[in-house]
């Protein structure tokens, strides 16, 4: 590496790089469960669609040669097990927590099952637009070389931020998240809502899977999701249900993962396991500075069982 | 005359009411038996249509499953041995959620336990043997107990939810044993998968006599025993009921609700870090990577299937052992990939918690409301 030429600029600017990369995940998934959560239910299970998206795209895209196609396979297979999480929890009786914990269990298993297959052959790339063509600096233009993946999942971001407040729909998600009995007199069917709602939480998780396995660090193999469905689910309740919050949540956390990596691309390899756990304290931080015995959290949704 | 009347007839009523009494004893506990049984066997169907739909035969690998996991009384030694830590990871599960807590980082419990012991054995050597494997197993109960201690503490005093904690917890645990291992403790013999030093024959815990199972399952059974006698008939267990029926409820009766969590979780924790010494000082020989090697993970099956009763603990976690252990021999012999048993796992965990919605909706099991349908 080339990396000592700039000294240690290079840590931030690759800790810049690796944010706005390691972050994509972590936006798509976080949103997907914003929309979940905010309807009064709880997905945990997105751990399970993020490694079982990541796998279909990665088939789909071996198979078909498009990385797009992947995406769509990732973001239906996404859909499904939404939908599936939002149709057993509306049996009575069943805990929403623990069918996220199975389906996790299950997702992992399954892309396990059917992406044997793939580990070995390699899959086109979603593209990136480099944004740092203008410098010579090969760190620079490597930092600034942002996948396609990073700008809708910042543009959705704003426009759920919008959605939320302005529209019909967000309205609906709103009342039947905040209180099942409102929603009913308004005739609303909270479970219908609820079930769309994960289903939508459920297919943006998929495609949070897909960014893992076709751009970054662009390859299937089982290790390739480490926490981060569940990280994405302590970071909704940090951002209060905030789809901005979110996308700055994830930033923070990208740039949390990068830390171990940047450090190493300068030399410095000492403690790099305990770097590589930066993101997971940070968010074990983050709870316990935002979560009191005494109160409610601000802005959660009144239906939501993780906060009672 | 009243006396004359009836007299005759009381040993018939008697006898009928003995009868009744019997049949209703019964209706009211089998339905702790049949409903997550018949989960089994929907789990199992379903998991066949599944192994039908990828083209293979459901029988051959039911009867594969059989051979590898209770054919033979090698593979019955290899499942029991595969049952041990689960029995204690399953606690890990069981304990907090009598208590209403979903705890599912015992994963890192046990990897921690077992590089605390892995650390102790290997400090302590040349001490008697006897006093070192108690060391070690102490010491890999505390630190698997600090650490899901840690996270029943930040349940009660700074009300952050345990199931997301524990299991980032459980990824710092791992990358901490992965420092350790490949830094401060990591034996400079231990080339190609860095390892702690290896323990000193005399510190490794053997086998019960006549079977090639080491000790770790007499461990985990007494634990199951144990924390079921602990649960059912002390008052803290009676104490820990209540709070976990309903945590208000509990305080107004001036329990002490936040010891109650932090000495529960931290037992469980204490438990799952046991089975990381166990995995230590009997299978692995020295601390390495092979520690996270899941049970963690099953053990959360294993509890809910068990419905977080400690004896119920002890079937499902021979049995999910038993399903664990031929693993191997279906991917050897179906040219099936080894996960497999995950998918399936998966799917019975799913199946046993939708069995849920189940109780208390039949008739049959409940005696009070037979009269209204006769």
């Amino acid at each position: 590496m080339e990396a000592t030429d700039i000294g240690l600029w290079g840590v931030p600017l690759a800790m810049l790089g690796g944010a706005i990369r390691v972050s994509t995940p972590f936006i798509f998934v976080s949103l997907g469960e914003a929309i979940t959560e905010r309807s009064g239910r709880i997905n945990l299970g997105l751990e399970g669609t993020l490694v079982f998206g990541a796998m279909s795209a990665y088939a789909v895209a071996v198979m078909t040669g498009s990385p797009w196609l992947g995406l769509l396979a990732a973001s239906v297979a996404g859909l499904c097990f939404g939908l599936f999480h939002g149709w057993i929890c509306k049996f009575p009786k069943v805990n929403d927590i623990a069918i996220g914990i199975a389906l996790m269990l299950f997702g992992t298993g399954l892309a396990f099952f059917f992406g044997k297959p793939f580990i070995q052959p390699s899959a086109p790339d979603l593209p990136a637009i480099p944004f740092g063509a203008w410098s010579d600096i090969p760190q620079v233009q490597a930092a600034l070389n942002v996948n396609v993946l990073f700008l809708i999942g910042a543009a959705l971001a704003v426009f759920l931020w919008w959605a939320f407040r302005n529209t019909r729909i967000g309205l609906i998600v709103r009342v039947v998240g905040d209180s099942a009995d409102a929603a009913l007199a308004m005739g609303l069917n909270p479970s219908t809502v609820r079930l769309l709602a994960t289903g939508v939480g459920g297919a943006l998780a998929g495609i949070g899977g897909a960014y893992l396995s076709l751009y970054y660090p662009g390859s299937w193999t089982e290790r390739i999701s480490s926490g981060q469905g569940l990280m994405a689910v302590a970071l909704v309740i940090f951002a209060r249900w905030n789809p901005l919050g979110c996308f700055a949540a994830a930033l923070l956390f990208g740039g949390a993962g990068a830390l171990g990596p940047a450090l190493q691309s300068v030399g410095v390899t000492q403690g790099y396991y305990l770097f590589y756990a930066a993101p997971y304290i940070l968010t074990l931080i983050i709870m316990i500075a935002t979560s009191s015995p005494n109160r409610t959290l601000a802005g959660a949704p009144g239906e939501l069982s993780i906060t009672k | 005359m009243t006396d004359m009347v009836s007299s005759p007839d009381m040993p018939g009523i008697l006898e009928a009411r003995g009868y009744r009494a019997a049949l209703e004893w019964i209706a009211r506990r089998a339905e702790a038996f049949v409903i997550p049984l018949a989960a089994l066997v929907v789990g199992m169907v379903l998991f066949s249509l599944f192994i039908l739909a990828v083209g293979r035969s459901p029988v051959q690998l039911y009867e594969t499953m059989w051979r590898g996991g209770f054919g033979s009384w090698f593979s019955i030694q290899n499942s029991l041995s595969r049952g041990a830590p689960l029995l204690l990871a399953a606690l890990c599960v069981a304990l907090p959620a009598r208590l209403g807590l979903v705890v599912i980082g015992g994963e890192g419990a046990i990897v921690l336990g077992g590089v605390t012991a892995a650390a102790i054995g290997v400090v302590l050597n040349g001490a008697p043997s006897f006093l070192v494997i108690l060391l070690m197993g102490v010491g890999g109960a505390a630190a698997g107990g600090i650490w899901i201690g840690a996270v029943g503490a930040l349940r009660h005093y700074r009300a952050v939810n345990e199931t997301i904690s524990s299991l980032l917890m459980a990824y710092i645990a791992i990358a901490l044993m992965n420092h350790l291992v490949e830094g401060p403790l990591r034996d400079p013999a231990s080339l190609n998968k860095p390892s702690t030093q290896p323990l000193s024959d005399v510190y490794r815990v053997g086998n019960i006599p006549g079977m090639e199972v080491h000790w770790g399952l007499v461990v985990g059974i007494l634990a199951c025993v144990l924390s079921w006698l602990l649960i059912e008939k002390t008052r803290w267990g009676f104490a820990a009921r209540i709070a976990g029926g309903n945590v208000r409820a509990a305080q107004v009766q001036g329990l002490a609700v936040g010891p109650l969590i932090v000495g529960f979780t931290a037992l469980a924790g204490g438990f799952a870090g046991l089975a990381g010494m166990v995995e230590v000082a009997a299978v692995q020989g020295s601390a390495n990577g092979s520690l996270a090697a899941g049970y963690g993970y099953t053990g959360i099956l294993v509890a809910f299937l068990a419905r977080h009763n400690p004896l119920a603990i002890i079937p499902v976690a021979i049995l999910l052992g038993g399903i664990d252990a031929s693993g191997g021999l279906i991917q050897r012999r179906m040219d099936l990939p080894d996960a497999t048993v995950l998918v399936l796992q998966g799917m019975l965990f799913i199946v046993v918690l939708f069995s849920e919605t189940f109780y208390g909706r039949f008739k049959l099991f409940n005696p009070d409301l037979w009269q209204r349908s006769t």
